[in-house]
């Protein structure tokens, strides 16, 4: 578990960022099975073509567990008190994800004092893809 | 036409029996290498009981029952059409490998956008475990978009 200090999370801290290799079939077919998400969009080329889709592409929730990721590298999981993010674009095959987070404020929520963590993932060419905020306690 | 009056519709309840098996092939499909999410005796030395579920895993529940499935047919999104344009969870308490967590959803909202070209169905989830206590509530707005796929847009979203 990372030792970090929680007393010590200040405004503007940066966590450490998370950098994910480049997203292949392999990656989609095993988050398919794991996930439980069966959507043939994300797996099966001819589906994706009939749709009218140059290829398959990946699962939103893979991106989200990625920042999952991000946070429980950062401060253990039972820290976590929510995580919202928004899809802003579709992650393709052979994007390299860059997943980065920042301390953006605090605040008390049921009687526990909370960062407010601003998140974002990118692909190797700097396009945003989610963006989304964590509450992490800080007691 | 997505008919607004599934607003206040319930899914039928996902049961999820949570396994070390399951989780370890998540942790694997996500690129997770820290042994709390693998190795029982790393978890257990992290003070969880067994295996912790990652943040995200409970999405799985509604996949695997087929409440998702049923609901995409019942309101009439094609899976070709659906993107996920937001999800959120808040947690309460860990859920780990031994336990069972039930997802009761209930459809919130109901909205178009783009004179129709988008169209957006919201859920709200709350979870208990097997001892009926919260352990967290998930929020999802699913679109379905028509027409031609478009580039990214940041009102659109992606999956």
């Amino acid at each position: 578990m990372n030792p970090l200090d929680l007393s010590e999370v200040q405004v503007g801290q940066e966590l450490p960022a998370l950098q994910l290799p480049p997203v292949s079939r392999h990656t989609l077919a095993l988050f398919a099975g794991a996930s439980g998400d069966h959507n043939p969009i994300h797996i099966d080329l001819d589906f994706a073509r009939r749709a009218g889709r140059p290829d398959v592409f990946a699962h939103g929730m893979l991106g989200m567990a990625w920042l999952g990721r991000l946070l429980t590298g950062w401060v253990p999981q039972h820290r976590l008190r929510r995580l919202d993010v928004r899809f802003q674009g579709i992650t393709h095959l052979g994007n390299a994800m860059h997943c980065t987070g920042r301390v953006v404020g605090f605040q008390d929520q049921d009687g526990e004092r909370c960062a407010r963590v601003e998140l974002r993932s990118a692909d190797q060419h700097g396009q945003t893809k989610i963006v989304g905020e964590a509450w992490i306690a800080c007691p | 036409m997505i008919d607004p009056q599934w607003i206040g519709h319930c899914l039928p309840p996902a049961e999820l029996v949570i396994d070390r098996a399951r989780l370890r092939f998540f942790a694997k499909a996500i690129g997770e290498t820290d042994p709390v999410y693998t190795d029982v005796a790393a978890a257990r030395a992290a003070g969880y009981p067994d295996l912790p579920a990652p943040p995200t895993f409970l999405f799985a529940a509604e996949l695997d029952s087929g409440a998702i499935d049923r609901l995409l047919t019942d309101v009439g999104i094609p899976v070709e059409k659906l993107l996920h344009g937001e999800q959120g969870f808040t947690w309460y308490r860990p859920l780990c490998a031994g336990d069972t967590a039930t997802v009761r959803s209930t459809i919130t909202d109901v909205y178009a956008r783009k004179g129709g070209a988008l169209e957006f169905v919201v859920k709200t989830s709350d979870v208990t475990n097997q001892m009926g206590e919260r352990v967290a509530e998930l929020r999802s707005v699913l679109v379905c978009h028509h027409g031609q796929p478009q580039p990214p847009s940041p009102t659109q979203g992606a999956t």
